[in-house]
């Protein structure tokens, strides 16, 4: 359902802040730290980054102050959401030993019950992937599905898009149209500065009735959708998604893999700041006297060699082995799995890799590469010369 | 536990300036639990007392650099079921291992009043170049709740869980925004074993280092970065030769850059 559009008029937006705190929700969304936009507690719209912007390119992220006062004039940063819905670390149980017998105790299931505040639409189709991993499947993960479940979405439409940014190909952005309970559009022109809002779900609708509000004109509707147009000519990148899975699948000795293995440093940034990577690892830990246990649950990677640890080594011991990997998961055996891509466009894994490797750079090469046959093009300009 | 005989844990000390030694002792809230589960047998920082051995675990702390370290080493491996290194000295050699690079004799004649009373090996090398090592912990000083779960591990015969990997995946963890990206800071982090808690970018730092080379470390892409970003050969060189000097990878990068 989506409801007849409103306008939420800037000095209101805190009504909307306050009436999600008054129906019991933590409200969190971007905030300004350590020189990036990040996501954090959020008590009123001067907690959002008023007047800042930021600028990305591989492996570059610096803030810039805008002209005007605009609350969410930048794309997304280095948190996303799943920090939240899949904690970087959680205690799973702890165990006591008691004579010859031993208790144990799960950690209860959270019950938080977040308002995600300005969600990007690449970012909500991510969290509808991880979705699909945790709770459309065979092993539910209790614990996300009750986070999940309690969060209150309000998505933000972009009006501009980042350099890294390349939803329009992944066909996740820049307009959200489903999945959320409200959307907004920010809107500022000559001196107006207000929030086109549509409901997404009964329990949007039922939150805007708690706010001052008037209902859209065609014009400002005409505003907002300009708004979301002007981002989809701003994509900084573009990925040709056609034939992507046959194409990693097909070429797993592709002369690329080797290219990228001596840039990536294997830190495991990329899959750390991706919105849909998901994996842990579980830690047991004993104290001094081992009466005591502890099995902890935190954020793993493709990356490290213990991921693919069996009996007596790793299975994918060189880079190479654990870049091919992430990216053919990502852009094509994740649609076996899941049946969908697991990868939004959102530029992360791009930006936030220190040496700047770019997936869409990647799979450029090897689909080039992989068309006009550079071996024998390599040969033939080896004869002339 | 009842009955059973505690288990026996010894200290060693070599080259070093007892950092890694001091992080047992400041292990207050853990140290009850530490006196009662085993027998401390001997811990200079902390007793003059001395249990003889053999030994269910020793901690060797500091790098061999004399001739005299050079058999005691031997010593404490025959008295011990299990021997750890604690530390970059132990692991590594040390920041001592600086002198590695350099003709020892030189630095001798110019520090010393007699230089004949001196009695020193031309390298600081870790232990391991000496006798076996179960198990090597990183850091310089080591983190003291992976001490705590080394040793927890020891006793209870399993597997540590000191993982391998970089520091970048403990900045992730906790939320800290990557200093390289967003401020063009250098850092070691991405080359770097895991374990501090990535605390140096936490406090708007690179890291320098201190866990030595993580799993796979890509120093010479890292070093590109660097270049990239002004650092001339001296100061490449520097980076690499610190605390961990002498782990081969990050000697080997110095190395290319010197
Ligand atoms: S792979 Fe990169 S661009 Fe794609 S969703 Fe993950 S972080 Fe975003
Ligand atoms: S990828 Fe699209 S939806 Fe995501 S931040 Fe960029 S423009 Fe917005
Ligand atoms: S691709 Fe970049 S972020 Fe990912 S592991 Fe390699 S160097 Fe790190
Ligand atoms: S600050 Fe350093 S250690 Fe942390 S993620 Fe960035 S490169 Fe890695």
């Amino acid at each position: 359902m989506t409801s007849e559009p409103r306008i939420i008029e800037r000095k209101a937006l805190d009504q909307l802040l306050e009436a999600l705190t008054q129906e019991g929700y933590q409200v969190v969304g971007p905030t300004l730290g350590d020189g990036a936009i990040v996501y954090g507690p959020v008590q009123a719209s001067e907690d959002f980054p008023v007047g800042w912007t930021d600028e990305q390119e591989g492996g570059v992220y610096r803030l810039k102050k805008r002209e005007d006062k605009a609350l969410f004039g930048y794309v997304v940063g280095p948190h996303s959401w799943k920090k939240y819905l899949h904690p970087p670390e959680r205690r799973l149980w702890t165990g006591q030993a008691s004579g010859t017998d031993f208790e144990l105790t799960p950690e209860p299931v959270e019950t938080a019950r977040f308002a995600f505040f300005g969600v990007r639409s690449c970012e909500l189709h991510a969290i509808e992937i991880q979705d699909r991993v945790f709770i459309h499947n065979d092993h539910v993960d209790e614990d996300y599905k009750a986070r999940r479940e309690n969060a209150f979405v309000v998505v933000v439409q972009c009006g501009q898009a980042g350099k890294t940014c390349f939803c329009v190909s992944m066909n996740t952005g820049p307009k959200a149209e489903s999945g959320y309970d409200l959307a907004l559009t920010e809107i500022l022109d000559e001196g107006r500065h207000f929030f086109h809002a549509v409901a997404g779900s009964p329990k949007g609708a039922a939150i805007l009735q708690q706010v001052e509000t008037r209902s859209a004109t065609s014009s400002d509707s005409a505003e907002a959708e300009e708004a979301v147009q002007k981002a989809r000519g701003q994509m900084g990148r573009t990925l040709n998604t056609k034939g992507v899975k046959e194409l990693l699948q097909e070429n797993p000795e592709h002369p690329r893999w080797d290219s990228v293995a001596e840039r990536c440093l294997s830190c495991a940034n990329c899959t750390m700041v991706c919105p849909t990577c998901f994996c842990s690892t579980v830690e047991d830990t004993t104290d001094l006297t081992g009466d005591h246990t502890e099995r902890w649950q935190k954020w793993d990677s493709c990356f490290t060699m213990d991921f693919s640890y069996l009996h007596g080594g790793s299975v994918r011991a060189s880079t190479k082995s654990r870049y091919r990997q992430w990216l053919t998961h990502k852009l094509s055996s994740w649609i076996d799995q899941f049946d969908s891509s697991g990868c939004v466009g959102c530029g992360r894994c791009v930006t936030w890799c220190p040496v700047g490797i770019d997936l869409t750079e990647e799979v450029r090469s090897i689909r080039e590469e992989n068309t006009v046959r550079l071996p024998s093009k390599r040969e033939a300009s080896n004869g002339n010369a | 536990m009842a009955g059973k005989k505690k288990p026996k844990v010894a200290v060693w000390k070599f080259a070093s300036c007892d950092g890694c030694q001091l992080s047992l002792l400041d292990c207050e809230d853990e140290l009850l639990a530490v006196a009662e589960a085993i027998e401390i047998a001997n811990f200079p920082e902390a007793s003059r007392a001395v249990v003889k051995g053999p030994y269910d675990l020793s901690l060797v702390e500091g790098s061999i650099t004399t001739p005299h370290d050079e058999e005691r080493i031997h010593q404490v491996r025959r008295s011990s079921k299990f021997l750890v290194t604690i530390g970059a000295c132990a692991t590594a050699g040390g920041i001592q291992a600086l002198r590695n690079f350099k003709d020892v004799q030189d630095f001798v004649s110019i520090v010393y009043a007699t230089p004949d009373y001196i009695d020193t090996l031309a390298k600081s090398s870790a232990i391991s170049d000496h006798v076996r090592v179960d198990f090597e912990l990183r850091g310089c000083p080591i983190n003291k709740y992976q001490l705590v779960e080394v040793v927890s591990a020891y006793l209870k015969d399993r597997k540590p869980v000191t993982p391998a990997h970089s520091v970048c995946v403990e900045c992730k963890r906790r939320g800290t925004v990557c200093v390289m990206v967003s401020q063009g800071t250098l850092c070691m982090g991405p080359v770097v074993h895991a374990g501090c808690g990535a605390i140096c970018p936490a406090y708007d730092r690179g890291c320098y280092g201190c866990f030595g080379p993580k799993e796979t470390p890509n120093t010479e892409s890292l070093s590109e970065w660097f270049k990239d970003h002004g650092m001339g050969n001296e100061e490449l060189v520097r980076a690499y030769r610190s605390f961990n000097a002498y782990a081969t990878p990050f000697r080997k990068e110095s190395e290319r850059h010197d």
